[in-house]
């Protein structure tokens, strides 16, 4: 297939950035999203052209690395799916395809399709972890912990951390993530003793980062490519609310 | 050559097997709770090994700075671990034990692994569980709200431990949590997207490294105490594996160059359930849980040039070549095993798919006996995946699988301690050779990052402190200096080729050649010419490799072609292990060593050994060193899974 690709192009991060057009021709609708881009590149460099700088490791959709926005869907079109596991089949022959990086104030672009996604790294620093020492764990199965919590944990816990869910929010908000790491360790016995603590700490370090609130949109929810329920930010609203209510905020 | 037993002495505890470790723990030299604080780590690498090392040490007291390539530590090629991890617990009831999961490991890695280092990892294996528990890790869970099991890869006994098909995911999460914790406590320092370029020595030990910050290109130097590599495996060198596109051999490379030995470079683990090659643009290529093996049957045409659908092709008219060959085994056979069947038949002309060079997984007979809903809920995740790469429907048409270059079990060699040839410099998980042997079981390298960075180095990092005394050298030294000034001059030769080639094309090109020459069976030939044909690429990409952009900016194609210029020289290094090993063991298979059926023949007389390669010059043959193998409880014998 022919493809017309215009494609984010930005030298640094203080550079402006613009979007540049650029033509493909014999695209295999086996190759992956990024298996085209790799051509796109090598295409460049043949020409002496610098290749577009973007994100990128295990294309397997599992370490959330690939970071961006396709026809103006993070992660683009196909549902449930990450950039790397996203497959030319899903576009027609003379498309045009518009590819920008992740965009959010707490993800600012460090070159090209590439951005910064520290923030995220900051807000579970702040408290998205059980304290647990390497060393005095009980027996592992001392603590039985039913099916149903802990298939609502791993639910939770199945986010890559790839932010897609901040790209496709109006307001850049980092709710969804926030709320799968909180909904995943309090659904745990182990997680209750710092239950109060993480959810004030982890939202506090959220809103200093310059993620926006949630204003009940869901796209965060229709993007996720590890399909990471909305409901959960109910859940995390709830644990937050608490907070208040027991005076610990 | 020349052999030099005197220096690999792996200082393996005295006493009986079962309390080697217990004994050495109590032997080892201890940094007084006070002390530790004066005491600095860098580790390299943030996956589970370098994680868990990072976050334990820092638990400890000891202050760590931790480096990745990646943009965040979570990343790590880790993540990507489907199946699970195993562990001696014993909760199914059904005749496991540390000493059965040791022995296991050991026949498993045919008889090319220490038995005192996989005895320690069974016995620690039982503790991760518990740990990883405690963290917050989502193991699977059955209705009584204990821990499940399954078996996996070629085990009789149901030990492994699994989150989904996210076991990697999970236990990454929860070792880097606890990472964040001491980053969010001040002890560890974390550095993404910071690359370690060289390791720097002074007076013969390991004083530090010297680093590239891959957004600003700021070449630095850092100084530690001791320095820990855990910066995984080599498989990337052959262009297509299930590696993440960033994985490399630079560190571990590095540290070769400067002293420390590199054992058993050519035994590498080729995957048998992987999706085909579809197209020469392909990047890698993407592994699919052996776990399906647990209910999808393998199959082949009988007749070679079949060209029928598979849903046309007869019972009769199939050839399910695991099950007839390994009739106790069948589907579960070892991956070694199933993947170099899976050439054979392939190469007999009977492969399927396009190329030819695939096999079928075939869930019908599943799916008949189960129902489709116990397949779906069992590898859901996995048929979605297949279906999103292929376009084809494994619930309707069978899988297409072929081998896949997966894991990599030599690496750096390391004593007891995971110290390797240099003094300070550790190397843990898959960046070491120590606990696989020639073959690795599935869902072992979990298992064994973790036992090294939870439970292994915490020791034996204290005892270097407290026995040796290793001074903090200032970054201002000679020897950073002269370390920076080498990193900056290759980097600007890099740039400065202005040739015509890519670097992408001559990554292929080598892994081309190693794949042909040193892949899933080697011979002497092929190997002979595989070693003229890697120095002639290596030279050419020195002289027309095209490296555009500056060195103080992002730039991906320099990291590269960084990283290609290592495996082009560490390539020579797999193909003479490969060549000079002639026998056949684990994923080793030489071609002229084999048994009347094809099976892989041993000699135990003239190569129960570690090989362990030191770094001469560019142009001269690396010195060959070997460390004798002792078996004093599983005795070697004929591997059989017939």
């Amino acid at each position: 297939m022919k493809l017309t690709l215009r494609i984010w192009r930005q030298k640094s991060p203080n550079d402006q950035g613009r979007l540049v057009s650029h033509q493909l021709d014999d695209v295999s609708e086996h190759m992956s999203f990024l298996e085209m881009l790799d051509v796109l590149n090598e295409k460049l460099l043949a020409e002496g052209q610098e290749p577009i700088a973007f994100d990128h490791d295990c294309r397997e959709g599992i370490c959330g690395t690939c970071s961006m926005v396709i026809n103006g869907v993070p992660h683009g079109p196909e549902r449930a799916t990450t950039t790397c596991q996203l497959h030319m089949r899903k576009f027609r022959d003379g498309q045009t395809i518009t590819v920008e990086p992740f965009r959010a104030k707490a993800f600012p672009v460090i070159r090209d399709l590439v951005v910064d996604r520290g923030s995220f790294d900051r807000v579970i620093q702040a408290g998205g972890f059980i304290s647990a020492n390497t060393g005095g764990a009980p027996d592992a199965n001392a603590i039985p912990i039913a099916k149903g919590e802990a298939d609502v944990a791993m639910d939770a816990a199945a986010c890559i951390g790839c932010g897609a869910c901040v790209a496709a929010c109006p307001n850049a908000s980092a709710m969804l993530f926030v709320a799968a790491k909180v909904v995943h360790l309090t659904h745990l016995p182990q997680g209750q003793p710092e239950r109060a603590a993480r959810v004030r700490e982890m939202v506090r370090t959220m809103d200093a980062e310059g993620f926006g609130y949630c204003s009940n949109h869901f796209e965060c929810e229709a993007v996720c490519p590890k399909e990471i329920s909305g409901r959960f930010i109910s859940e995390l609203n709830r644990e937050f609310r608490e907070l208040f209510w027991r005076g610990k905020s | 050559m020349a052999v030099d037993t005197h220096a690999l002495n792996a200082g393996i505890p005295s006493g009986p097997l079962a309390e080697k470790w217990d004994r050495h723990r109590f032997e080892m030299k201890l940094v007084n709770p006070a002390n530790k604080r004066k005491f600095d780590v860098i580790v390299v690498g943030s996956g589970l090994a370098g994680a868990s090392a990072a976050a334990t040490l820092a638990e400890l007291g000891y202050n760590v700075d931790c480096f990745c390539y990646q943009d965040s530590a979570r990343r790590a090629h880790s993540i990507a671990a489907q199946g699970g991890i195993n562990a001696a617990k014993n909760y199914q009831n059904d005749g496991d034990s540390i000493y059965r999961l040791f022995y296991d490991t050991v026949k498993g890695g045919d008889f090319r692994a220490r038995e005192a280092n996989v005895y320690r990892l069974a016995q620690i294996s039982t503790q991760i569980i518990d740990q990883c528990v405690a963290q917050g890790v989502p193991f699977a869970r059955d209705y009584g709200g204990l821990l499940d099991n399954r078996s996996f890869g070629g085990a009789q006994v149901s030990r492994t431990f699994y989150a989904r098909g996210q076991t990697g995911q999970q236990l990454l999460l929860g070792a880097c949590q606890a990472l964040a914790r001491q980053v969010g406590a001040g002890k560890v320092k974390m550095h993404e997207r910071t690359e370690m370029l060289d390791v720097v020595l002074v007076d013969g030990r390991a004083a530090g490294i010297v680093t590239r910050d891959m957004v600003s290109g700021e070449i630095r130097s850092w100084s530690a105490n001791a320095v820990i590599l855990a910066t995984g495996g080599y498989g990337n060198a052959f262009f297509l594996s299930t590696n993440a596109k960033g994985c490399n051999v630079t560190a571990a490379f590095r540290a070769w160059k400067k002293g420390a030995l590199f054992a058993n470079p050519c035994f590498t683990q080729i995957h048998p359930t992987c999706i085909p090659v579809s197209g020469d643009y392909q990047s890698k290529l993407t592994l699919m849980s052996e776990s399906l093996r647990n209910d999808g049957r393998i199959w082949v045409p009988k007749q070679p040039g079949e060209t029928r659908a598979p849903g046309q092709i007869p019972e009769a008219e199939r050839d399910y070549y695991l099950e007839r060959r390994y009739p106790s085994f069948g589907n579960l056979s070892p991956r070694d095993i199933a993947s170099r069947a899976a050439k054979e038949v392939c190469d007999e002309g009977r492969g399927v798919g396009p190329t030819g060079l695939g096999v079928y997984l075939d869930f019908a007979d599943a799916i008949q006996r189960l129902g489709r809903n116990v397949i779906e809920q069992r590898y859901g995740n996995l048929f979605q995946m297949y279906e999103r790469i292929t376009g084809e429907d494994p619930y309707a048409v069978p899988m297409r699988i072929f081998p896949a270059v997966h894991y990599t079990m030599g690496g750096t060699w390391v004593d007891y301690n995971l110290m390797s040839t240099i003094p300070g410099l550790f190397v843990l998980g898959e960046a070491n050779f120590s606990d696989h042997g020639a073959n690795r079981l599935g869902a072992s390298a979990l298992m064994q990052g973790l036992a090294d960075g939870y439970f292994i180095i915490p020791y034996t990092l204290g005892n270097y402190f407290a026995s040796q005394a290793p001074p903090r050298v200032g970054t201002d030294h000679a020897e950073f200096r002269g370390a920076e000034t080498a990193v900056r001059e290759r980097i600007q030769k890099l740039l400065s080729v202005n040739g015509s080639r890519s670097v992408d094309t001559f990554h292929r090109e080598l892994g081309l050649a190693l794949w042909t020459g040193c892949g899933m069976a080697r011979n002497a030939t092929g190997l002979k010419q595989a070693l003229d044909r890697i120095p002639a690429l290596r030279q050419e990409f020195w002289e027309d490799v095209n490296v555009v952009g500056g060195g103080e900016e992002l730039n991906v194609t320099l990291e590269k072609a960084g990283r290609v210029a290592d495996f082009l020289e560490f390539a020579e290094v797999m193909c003479l292990d490969a060549l000079t090993r002639g026998e056949s063991c684990g994923g080793h298979f030489r071609e002229e060593h084999q048994t009347e059926d094809h099976e892989a023949k041993r000699d135990d007389e003239n190569f129960c050994h570690v090989s362990a390669w030191e770094y001469t010059d560019i142009d001269t043959a690396p010195k060959l060193h070997k460390e004798p193998l002792v078996f004093e409880h599983a005795k070697p014998s004929q591997r059989s899974y017939k």
